[in-house]
């Protein structure tokens, strides 16, 4: 199922306090959204499906590869730092060359913000999976922070595919949904969303409307 | 955090007076009811500032009707009015957390005097 969302790329500045209306503190993420361009547009007859494909951020000339340095001079833009599609299903209406700013969107918008969160490195069960650990006394030797049991005995006779232990954690795609844009600040290409979003400072961050955005407009 | 400066410069307001723990001040705070506004009044000792920046935030502590009253205000909050510095106190440290345990006349603060005499 193809809809029609609107989105652009950005750069995760960092979080700090507003004040609103109601002189509410609201903790706010500044995103710097854009100038994103569009490099090329998809269409069912030439790709089988719809979308537009956007590029963001100052890269060196030098460091572009032969490969890119085509596909960007095909699309008579500079080169960009980043590429990301958007499916959309009014990918027509965009041309190529196009540019795309924060002004996308406006102040109480719900959005999907989607990046790479913060890699943790090697984490345990409690931190990584959110396992109550062992007791701190009653005789628990040096296991306070252990899985416990991973399974039985010589019936399975081994440990079940999937089971949650330690290991890699963070350093993923990460999507939260149905975050509000507090205020739009077009003349710096800046959004300020309510809340917090994925990764770190300086993360790239693909800003979309929101999936479950129709469905909150029903509830409230 | 400093690359967000110019984001809290909008919200930083630089009209309240320079107050430092153990002062005593006047916090003229509007309280919305319904859709009216008032100011009120809330008069105490400052027992602690704490955060930097936009986030900076102060204690006022008061006795009221015999019970210890303490607030948190946000420095750059909207719903300050205005700040009245008092008295200044003479004290020693940053938290002024012991007062909680004193009453009476123990937990009065000397007022602060400069030897030089300077408008501040």
């Amino acid at each position: 199922m193809v809809r029609t969302v609107k989105g652009v790329l950005g750069e995760k500045l960092g979080m700090t306090q507003v004040w609103d209306d109601n002189n509410r503190v609201v903790p706010v993420t500044v995103i710097k959204a854009g100038p994103c361009v569009v490099t090329q547009v998809r269409t069912p007859a030439a790709d089988g499906y719809s979308a537009i494909q956007l590029g963001f951020g100052a890269i060196d000339p030098r460091k572009v590869n032969k490969p890119d340095a085509g596909h960007f001079g095909k699309a008579g833009v500079t080169p960009r730092r980043h590429v990301a599609e958007l499916r959309t299903e009014d990918a027509s209406e965009y041309t190529v060359g196009q540019e795309i700013g924060a002004d996308t969107f406006a102040a109480g918008d719900v959005i999907d913000v989607t990046g790479t969160s913060k890699g943790k490195g090697f984490a345990g069960v409690m931190k990584r999976h959110g396992f109550s650990g062992v007791g701190a006394s009653h005789g628990a030797h040096r296991n306070h922070r252990k899985p416990g049991s991973i399974g039985g005995a010589s019936t399975p006779g081994r440990v079940f595919k999937g089971l949650r232990m330690a290991g890699r954690m963070g350093n993923e795609r990460v999507t939260t949904q149905g975050l509000v844009v507090h205020a739009v600040d077009a003349e710096r290409g800046l959004l300020l969303v309510k809340g917090a979003v994925p990764g770190p400072k300086g993360g790239l961050l693909m800003i979309r409307g929101a999936v479950k955005g129709a469905a909150q407009e029903v509830s409230a | 955090m400093q690359s967000l400066d110019f984001i809290d410069a909008a919200s930083l307001r630089d009209d309240l007076p320079a107050f430092r723990p153990g002062d005593t001040v006047k916090v003229h705070v509007k309280v919305v009811e319904g859709n009216k506004s008032r100011v009120q009044v809330f008069q105490g000792v400052v027992i602690a500032r704490s955060g930097d920046g936009i986030r900076e935030t102060f204690k006022v502590r008061k006795i009221s009707y015999g019970v210890g009253v303490e607030r948190t205000f946000p420095v750059h909050t909207p719903i300050i009015e205005k700040v009245e510095l008092v008295s200044r106190g003479d004290v020693r440290r940053a938290k002024l957390y012991y007062l909680r345990a004193l009453r009476g006349k123990a937990a009065k603060i000397r007022e602060r005097r400069d030897n030089v005499p300077k408008k501040s």
